[in-house]
Formats: structure tokens, C-alpha cells, sequence
């Protein structure tokens, strides 16, 4: 058993990909090991700017010898066939074996495979993983460049160490040979360091000013920052992701703590904070009033990659490069102050939203007339949240809604494109707008991501809604949708980003109006283009997606009619551009969505399709009610009976060919009008249906799904009952047919409330 | 005998017309950091090149940069580089922005193995010690679609502030650079504030008479400004442009690609301008860059594949794609 090291140095990788390649160097490590019967065992993988290091435990020095064999052509067969067995195997003629299968003599070849050298497989299975490595952005450089067939590394390599129980093991790539030597720290070391093995590799590193182990910067950062911001009286704002790229960008970690000028923290804290962490990858820290609340201090961490002779002269210049940079970050704050929010937003007739859907000035009219109607029509309502404000729900909503996008015109989300929402959000109760109107600037984008706040506010609830209904419904409309892998204008998300808002606020949005409300929104905007004079109100009656093209002509004769003619060419161009059939596909995509998202959730999918196949259903919150109380009716022994009893029950109809009586509620339901007398268990399901299916007829109409399931739920018995006792197939043709008959009315009757052919179980 | 002769010769005037050459301080003097620069890459092998005599947005667009990164030959080159970036002006009132500043530009082709200690040591040498300051490479990537070029490499920081961008180019004017050559390029008014210690540029020491940065470029800087913003005649640049464009499709018509180079250069220093004056809206600003791009590229790719048949002799293990 011997412990192998390698090391492969190169030029400062970058932060973000250390991560990454630990994975890939496990991964060739173990395909390559694998691939030659080796057992890995456990593996250490470390990684520095300017290393990465392997070391496996407990490796072989040889596999084992083993002896392989393979079966031939019979004696006798013809030579060519022999010499081809031969050559396939690398055997000699000689060498074969005869022996007796099955009374036939047959050739026998015997291969002896000796045990390998570790070390050689090895020598080979490193210039392999160095060659297969993926980095996400690789490079030639240096003398070998001239040739398109040179090596590719994330930056030019530098090196490598390959030991196996202390000794080299041979190989080379890109001109590196294979040693025992490496370099420290680049500054606080000079010359090489020898390494005699993997034990002592990391402590010797380390006496090199090297420390070699990841996760032990990120420790020595986390800590030192924590204890600097302690010193000063002050807490650090943690972010790990902060942590990890410092000890991606340091071999000799070394936190240190500087203070900045108070008179910006004037600015959002947020911005602070930004630039600090984007631009210098520093933390902040925050201060606790003696009221409790804290605030952002006027601090911040830095981790420098040397034990400085002094150092405050590092503090000092990295105090510079935040100053200017704040000072940058104040004048814009300073600067888009001087306009209000809706005179930035007359700059968004200037920005391009998308080639076919026009400017974003475009897209915010569309928005704030969907938000305004989602207010309108209840399904939006004040009663959310306590309401207190005296002013009108629909007013606020599409105040919000037309000065939500105003500061993508700003100076500071131009500089910080990730502010955006929040840098509105600022400057409008800066402005002295509505609290409500603010605060739904600053959150429409959420939910941005899993395990983002959902918006409450029945404000910010209307715009968050109207502008990813825009969005999702203008680009399906204009045939943008997302294929496979590819959604370039994140609809996957804008969806879930709906789904999410519904779900949480259990509102009620039909999708189908939605669409031709935002239809409608276009619409007038084509109009609006087409003759700038006129401000279309259009109402939902207006538009008949039977006959769309019945309102563009009328919108010619009665409005356009002394309109230029190219002007109505455009008009017609815009109004045909927007697809109005694709409303069948938003909502197929809606439904896809939430079965991914109920999913992860824990919803079955084969329930979703099992609700959704009735058709009808453009109300997710009502779907999903549905498809939870089938789930919750399923994991009972009730309904995983009913199922099993309804699928028999298909089943058989499937295999006699059944058709359903036309009207499977019809009179002779009640066993009456049968020519026999029912069995026991034949009249029990009798009269278990007729007692059942209008119950759950009547719950499923009226909402209450879980009502509907306790229905079905009495037909468990009588079902199990009716296979157990009843011949459906009898002799007597008219007792066959009455069974077929009430067998279909029970599949009727259960798969009003779902359509359980589509459960799996 | 003779060579020792001849550096009698070579040396006799200085001593007895030049009063003796002072000992170069670069922490007290802009121009003493450059001429270190110069001295320590002239050592290491580089051609000391003058700058361009051509308005230009970056040391990058010098042909001993574009077109030196085409092809398999050797170079190694350094310079100066005065940039214009018009629409950076601040009328002499931003104590760190310029419309005019100073690039100093260091081309290695093929990038040597050992570019980065190279690079330190330069540092060194213009009085940066790594003991007492945070040398740092941050990943930065390069990428210039106008001349169809890109390259991997990082900025380089010193206690947080970038000094150095020092990329590896991959591709020049949509051609793979084979060999790869390493660019080094040293913002030098940010390196002397730091090294000087100095909050505005145009308190930097120029020299070590008592000549500053600001006596020599704070009235330019403001008439430039002003020229730039508010005067330069847009009429008579959107036709400079035009003619640029149609000069470089003529040199490139009679295979001088060089000259049509030049012209793809004036044309993007120009379409600068006019972006300065803010006479050209979102939608033409894609038009114009492609047009600019499509001369840098064409020059770049015409003067490849010119001289491609003499470089595939000389150098038997290359070829252009």
C-alpha cells in the first residue's frame, strides 16, 4: 500500500473555477484508476491560485495478476478461423487448450494477465487527465503555440509533482517533466521546496507560506474577519460566497480591517456594500445603535495574500480604491436625484425591450394597463395585507407600474445593474411617493430564485404579476418560447416567478383573460403607433379570439380611416405579429411549470396530468386544490383501492370493447329497470353510485375537493365487493351487458373528478 | 582594439557637453518611471518603440500590438501609448479621469514562461516591493470585438487598486495567435499616484525640476474637453468617418493593409468623438461599431493572409488556421 501525490501548478487560476476543478480532477482521477482496476479509496483534493494537488491513500504498488479465458472454434474448424481466435487473443497456436463443452471438443485460449506496476499506470494516467480536463475557458500559450495541437490549461502550466510511495513517477506534459519539486508563496518564498512524500507535503507548503487546504483559508478568512470586525467593535456582514473567492485569490490569507470616510454611508447601504464586495471582493461590517438596530459601518475587510512588513500601508491603499469608487457611487445617487422617476422614465422610449416587442417604455404601458385590470377585477385585493392606505388599489398599481422601470435609466444601475428595483425603490421614497408605490418598485422583480420573498403587498403582488405576464405572454406571442435547454429570456423563471405569487397569495388568475388582456395591451399599442392622437381603452368583449382580425378592421373603418397608408400597414404589421393562438401554449407551459414545481414539492405529476386532463382549468391555485386532495385521497388504502378497482374496471371495458352507454347517469341506473334480480354486491354498487356520483359532481363544482374524494371514497368497498362476488362476464348476455354498463358508470362517475387513467400505481 | 575605439568615440561627447546623468527615481517622477520602464524591458530583450502617431483609444490598437500578434514571427516590443477617450473628459475637474492619458504597452510574442516573474520584476524596479503591497492576479478576460480578438489573463492588483491588465492573447482579428503573445499593459498615471502617493493626477511630479502633471496637460485637458463635448463640428466628423471607411476599403483593394489599418483606426477614434458629441442614438450605435469592426477585422485579416505564404515558408509547423 502507498500514498500517491500530484500536484499540478500553473498560473493564478481563477477564484470561480477552483471549485470545479476539484470535481474534474476527481473525476479523471477515478475514471482513470477505475479503467485500470485500481481502488482509489478516499481521495484529498486541494486547490490554490496557483495549484491543485492530489493525494490518494492506500494505493496498490501492483494490481493483481489475473488469468483470463476464452472460448474458440471447435477442433477442426478451419485454420483461418484458429489463426483469427490466435491473433484476437495473443496466443500461440501451441498454446491453446482443447477441452470437451457440451460433448464437442473446442479451443481454448488462456491469457495469464500479470500483475501491473501502479507507477506505470500511473505515468500513463496523468498526461490522460491533464489532456481530457474541462476548464469552462481554456488557453495556449508560450513556444508550443504554434502548432494548433498544443496543450490547453485554464492559464500556462507551470509544473507538476507526480509521487507514488515517495518515488517519481515518470511522465511529462507540456514539456514539464514529472518531480519532487515545487514552489512556495510567490513573495515570502524563493527557490524550490522538495517534497520526499504526500505526508509531508502540506506542512512543508505551509513552512513555505502555503497554505495548500481550501477549506483552511476560508476557515483562516471567515475567523480573521469575524475577530478584525470584533477588535473594532463591529460585526462582519458574513457572505460565504465572499469567503470562498478570497481564499481563491490567496495562498497566505491575511483578513485586515480599514475604515472609509462617513460621509459616504450617506448613500444606500446596498450600493456600499456592492461595490465593496463586486469591485474590491471586500466584506462590510455593521454597528449595533444602543437601541438595538444596527446599521452599516463605515469598515471594511479586506484579505491581502502577504504578511505585510506594514500592514497599514495595505489598509491604506485599499482605502484609497474604496474612496473612489464611493466617491463615484455618491455622485451617481447625488446625480439621479436630480430627476424624478417618472422624468428617467421617458428614457426608456430610447431602450429596446426586444427587436419584435419595442421599447421598454412599450412594455411598461403594457404592464401598467395588466396591473391596473388584475386590481380591477378582484383578483387582486386590498384585503391581502391590512390596508390602510385611502387610496385607490388600481391607481397605485399602475402608478407603481409605469415608474418600475424608471431607474434602468439611472446612473447607478448603470453602474450596478443588480440594483435594479432597489435603486427605484430608493429613489421614489426619496421623491416622497406612496410607501406602497415604493416599496412594489423596489420588489416587482421578486421572487427572483428559489427561497426568494414572495411578494405580499397587494401592490407589489399586481406589478410583479402584470410584468412577468407580459413578459411570458409576449414572448409566446411573438414565437419566442423556450426550447430545451435554451430560454434566453428566462420564461422558465418569469413562470415559476408567477406561480410562486399565486400559490403564496392564493389568488385566483384566470390565464386565458390574462392573455387577451395583455393582447389588448398591444393592441392599443399598435394603434397608438399607428396614430399617435388616440388613446385606446379596448375592453376584454372587444377582442373574440374566434375572429381577431374582426377588431383589427374595425379598428381601420372607424379609427384609422384618414390615417396615412403606411401608417395602417404598420398598424396591421404589429397587430399580426402578436399570435394570439398562442394563449393554448402559455397555458400548456403554465402547466408544465407547476408540475415541476409541485414535483419538487412533492406532488405527483401524474396527478397534475390527471386533474388537467379534463381540460377546462386555467385557474392554477383551483387545480392545484384539486390536485392535493387527489394526492391526499390517493395514500389512503381508500383511494389506492378505488384506483386499483378503477383501472380492473378499465380494463375489462378496454379488453370487451366496451362502449359507454350514451347517457351513463340514465334511468336504469337505479337497478329497476333490470331484467334479473342484481346480486347483493351488484345492487350495493347500484346504489353506492347513485349515492356517490352527484355528490361528487356537486363538491367538484362547488370547490370542495376534499369533500368530492370522501365521495368517491364510499365507492371503495362496493367496488372491491362487486369483483369479488359478481361475474361481470355471465352467460346471460342481458346480465353481461347491465354489468359492462354500470362498470363504465362507475369509470364515469370517478373520473369526473380526475381522469385516474392517467395515475400511475 | 577596435571596439574598444569605437566606444571612446561613442561616449567622449557625453561626457564633456552633458552635465553627468542623474539616478532615476521613479516614486518622484512620472517621465523617471517610464524611462525605468523603458530600461528595464530594453534590457530583457524588447524593441523601445515611440507611440503612434495616430489618435487612438488604447495601446492595444498599435499595429506593433495588432498586426505583431499575427503570425508566427518573434516580437517583443514596448512602449508608450497615448489613449483618447474623448467621452472620459472632465474638463480638467475629476482628479482621476482623462480624456488623454498614458498606456505603457509591453508585447512578447511567444509569451515566455517566465512573463509573470518578468512583470514582477518591473515592478520591482519602479519601486513597487511585494512585501510591502498586495500584488494580486484577478481573473480578467479580454475582448475586442472590433478587431475580432480576444485573450485570457487577469488585472493586476496592487493593495486592491488594478495597475496592470495582462492578458494572453488567444485570437487577433478572428485569427488563432499562434504563438501567443503576452500584452502587458501599465495604466501609468494610476501607477505613479500610487507609487507618489498622490490624490489627484494633476499633482503628479512630471519630473524632478518641479515640472507636475497638471502644468503639462491640466489646460489641455480642459480645451480638449470642451472641444470634444460641445465644439468638434458633427457635420464634418460623420464625413471624416465616411471617408476613413471608403479609404480603408481602397487601401484594401490595392493589398496595403497597413494603411488600411491606419484608416480603420481613424474611423474608430472618430465614431469616439461623435459618440462624444452624443450625436448618434442607441439604435445607429450597433451600425457604427460594426462598421468600424468590419474595417479592423478586414485590415487584420487581408494583412494575414498577405503575408501567410512567407510566414508558412519560414516556419514550416505553422499555418494560418
Amino acid at each position: 500500500m502507498a500514498d500517491f501525490l500530484l500536484e499540478l501548478r500553473c498560473e493564478e487560476i481563477p477564484a470561480r473555477m477552483q471549485k470545479g476543478a476539484r470535481g474534474e480532477l476527481e473525476k479523471l482521477f477515478r475514471r482513470e484508476m477505475d479503467g485500470a482496476g485500481v481502488a482509489a479509496g478516499d481521495l484529498t483534493i486541494w486547490s490554490s491560485p496557483r495549484r491543485l494537488a492530489l493525494i490518494a491513500r492506500g494505493l496498490p504498488l501492483e494490481t493483481e495478476a489475473v488469468r483470463e479465458e476464452a472460448k474458440g472454434p471447435p477442433l477442426g474448424a478451419p485454420d483461418q478461423a484458429v489463426d483469427g481466435f490466435c491473433r484476437k487473443n495473443g496466443v500461440d497456436r501451441d498454446s491453446l487448450e482443447v477441452r470437451e463443452v457440451k460433448g464437442r471438443e473446442v479451443y481454448f485460449a488462456v491469457i495469464e494477465k500479470p500483475g501491473q506496476s501502479v507507477a506505470d499506470l500511473l505515468a500513463n494516467a496523468i498526461p490522460a487527465i491533464i489532456r481530457d480536463f474541462s476548464w469552462p475557458k481554456s488557453m495556449r500559450w508560450g513556444d508550443a503555440s504554434i502548432s494548433n495541437e498544443s496543450l490547453k490549461w485554464v492559464r500556462p502550466m507551470s509544473g507538476l509533482i507526480a509521487l507514488l510511495d515517495g518515488e517519481i513517477v515518470p511522465c511529462a506534459a507540456d514539456g514539464f517533466e514529472s518531480g519532487r519539486t515545487t514552489v512556495g508563496h510567490r513573495f515570502h518564498s524563493a527557490g524550490e521546496i522538495t517534497i520526499a512524500n504526500a505526508d509531508e507535503y502540506e506542512s512543508k507548503l505551509r513552512d513555505a507560506h502555503v497554505i495548500v487546504d481550501h477549506e483552511v483559508r476560508a476557515g483562516i478568512i471567515r475567523e480573521g474577519a469575524r475577530k478584525a470586525a470584533k477588535a473594532a467593535g463591529l460585526t462582519v456582514v458574513e457572505d460565504e460566497g465572499l469567503v470562498i473567492e478570497n481564499a481563491g485569490l490567496t495562498e497566505w490569507p491575511v483578513p485586515l480591517l480599514g475604515r472609509f470616510e462617513d460621509v459616504f454611508l450617506d448613500v444606500p447601504p446596498e450600493t456600499i456594500q456592492l461595490t465593496a464586495r463586486v469591485n474590491q471582493k471586500y466584506f462590510v461590517c455593521e454597528q449595533r445603535a444602543p437601541d438595538g438596530t444596527t446599521s452599516l459601518a463605515n469598515a471594511f475587510i479586506c484579505t491581502a495574500n502577504i504578511a505585510a512588513d506594514d500592514p497599514a500601508v495595505v489598509v491604506d491603499g485599499n482605502r484609497k480604491v474604496l474612496a473612489a469608487r464611493l466617491a463615484d457611487a455618491r455622485f451617481f445617487w447625488e446625480l439621479d436625484q436630480k430627476k424624478t422617476l417618472a422624468e428617467h422614465a421617458k428614457g426608456l422610449e430610447r431602450i429596446t425591450f426586444h427587436e419584435k416587442l419595442g421599447t421598454v417604455a412599450d412594455k411598461v404601458d403594457r404592464v401598467a394597463k395588466l396591473a391596473r385590470w388584475l386590481c380591477e377585477e378582484g383578483i387582486v385585493t386590498a384585503d391581502l395585507q391590512d390596508w390602510n392606505s385611502s387610496e385607490n388599489l388600481p391607481d397605485l398599481a399602475e402608478q407603481a407600474a409605469r415608474l418600475c422601470k424608471a431607474d434602468l435609466v439611472t446612473e447607478m444601475v448603470g453602474e450596478f445593474p443588480e440594483l435594479q428595483g432597489l435603486m427605484g425603490g430608493y429613489y421614489a421614497a426619496k421623491e416622497g411617493l406612496p410607501v406602497l408605490v415604493s416599496d412594489a418598485i423596489r420588489d416587482h422583480y421578486k421572487p427572483v430564485g428559489q427561497g426568494d420573498d414572495v411578494p405580499t403587498a397587494p401592490v407589489t403582488v399586481a406589478v410583479s404579476l402584470a410584468d412577468k405576464l407580459d413578459t411570458l405572454f409576449g414572448f409566446f406571442a411573438i414565437g419566442e418560447r423556450p426550447t430545451g435547454s435554451k430560454d434566453p429570456f428566462a420564461l422558465r423563471r418569469a413562470a415559476l416567478g408567477v406561480l410562486h405569487v399565486l400559490g403564496n397569495n392564493n389568488l385566483r388568475l384566470p390565464l386565458v383573460r390574462s392573455f387577451k388582456v395583455s393582447s389588448l395591451a398591444w393592441i392599443e399599442m399598435a394603434t397608438r403607433i399607428a396614430r399617435n392622437d388616440i388613446r385606446y381603452r379596448l375592453r376584454e368583449e372587444d377582442l373574440d379570439f374566434g375572429n381577431v382580425d374582426g377588431l383589427r378592421l374595425r379598428i381601420i373603418d372607424q379609427d384609422l380611416e384618414f390615417a396615412p397608408t403606411n401608417f395602417v400597414h404598420e398598424f396591421t404589421r404589429l397587430f399580426r405579429l402578436w399570435d394570439y393562438s398562442e394563449r393554448g401554449s402559455a397555458l400548456d407551459f403554465f402547466a408544465d411549470r407547476l408540475k415541476v414545481q409541485q414535483r419538487e414539492a412533492g406532488v405527483r405529476h401524474d396527478l397534475i396530468d390527471a386533474v388537467f386532463a379534463l381540460g377546462g382549468e386555467d385557474d392554477l391555485v383551483r387545480l392545484l386544490a384539486r390536485v392535493k386532495a387527489l394526492q391526499a385521497f390517493i395514500e389512503t388504502d381508500d383511494g389506492a383501492n378505488l384506483l386499483a378497482g378503477y383501472k380492473r374496471a378499465s380494463n375489462i371495458l378496454k379488453k370487451e370493447k366496451w362502449e359507454a352507454p350514451e347517457d351513463p347517469s340514465g334511468k336504469d341506473l337505479d337497478g329497476k329497470s333490470l331484467s334479473y334480480t342484481p346480486e347483493t354486491s351488484e345492487k350495493a354498487l347500484i346504489d353506492a353510485l347513485l349515492q356517490a356520483a352527484p355528490k361528487a359532481e356537486a363538491a367538484v363544482s362547488e370547490e370542495r375537493f376534499k369533500d368530492a374524494m370522501a365521495a368517491l371514497s364510499t365507492l371503495r368497498g362496493p367496488i372491491d365487493a362487486f369483483f369479488e362476488d359478481v361475474t361481470v362476464n355471465d352467460d346471460d348476455p342481458a346480465k353481461r351487458e347491465a354489468r359492462l354498463n354500470l362498470l363504465a358508470r362507475f369509470t364515469s362517475a370517478v373520473g369526473n373528478v380526475a381522469d385516474f387513467s392517467k395515475i400511475e400505481g | 582594439m577596435a571596439a574598444s575605439m569605437e566606444s571612446e568615440v561613442k561616449t567622449a561627447p557625453h561626457e564633456s557637453q552633458s552635465p553627468p546623468l542623474p539616478a532615476r527615481d521613479p516614486s518622484r517622477s512620472f517621465q523617471d518611471m517610464i524611462l525605468t520602464l523603458h530600461d528595464f524591458w530594453a534590457a530583457n530583450g524588447c524593441v523601445i518603440l515611440q507611440p503612434y502617431d495616430m489618435r487612438m483609444g488604447a495601446g492595444t490598437f498599435h499595429t506593433a500590438t495588432t498586426l505583431r500578434a499575427l503570425g508566427p514571427e518573434p516580437w517583443n516590443a514596448a512602449f508608450v501609448q497615448p489613449c483618447r477617450r474623448p467621452t472620459d473628459g472632465r474638463y480638467g475637474e475629476n482628479p482621476n479621469r482623462l480624456q488623454h492619458y498614458y498606456q505603457y504597452q509591453v508585447i512578447l510574442k511567444p509569451s515566455p514562461s517566465d512573463i509573470q516573474e518578468l512583470y514582477l520584476k518591473s515592478l520591482a524596479a519602479i519601486g513597487i516591493d511585494p512585501l510591502k503591497h498586495d500584488i494580486r492576479f484577478v481573473e480578467d478576460d479580454w475582448e475586442s470585438p472590433t478587431l475580432g480578438a480576444w485573450g485570457l489573463g487577469w488585472e493586476v492588483w496592487c493593495d486592491g487598486m488594478e495597475v496592470t491588465q495582462f492578458t494572453y492573447f488567444q485570437q487577433m482579428g478572428g485569427f488563432d495567435c499562434k504563438p501567443v503573445a503576452g500584452e502587458l499593459t501599465y495604466g501609468l498615471e494610476r501607477l505613479a499616484m500610487y507609487i507618489q502617493g498622490v490624490d489627484s493626477v494633476y499633482d503628479l511630479a512630471f519630473n524632478q525640476h518641479g515640472v507636475s502633471y497638471g502644468d503639462v496637460f491640466l489646460e489641455n485637458e480642459k480645451q480638449m474637453s470642451k472641444w470634444n463635448f460641445e465644439v468638434a463640428e458633427t457635420d464634418a466628423l460623420f464625413d471624416l468617418f465616411t471617408k476613413a471607411e471608403a479609404e480603408c476599403r481602397n487601401a484594401l483593394a490595392h493589398d496595403v493593409p497597413i494603411a488600411a489599418y491606419e484608416q480603420a483606426v481613424e474611423a474608430s477614434h472618430i465614431f469616439n468623438l461623435l459618440q462624444a458629441r452624443g450625436v448618434i442614438s442607441v439604435q445607429e450605435r450597433a451600425s457604427y461599431m460594426g462598421r468600424v469592426r468590419d474595417l479592423a477585422r478586414g485590415s487584420c485579416e487581408k494583412y494575414a493572409e498577405l503575408k501567410a505564404p512567407e510566414w508558412a515558408e519560414k516556419y514550416p509547423e505553422w499555418s494560418l488556421i
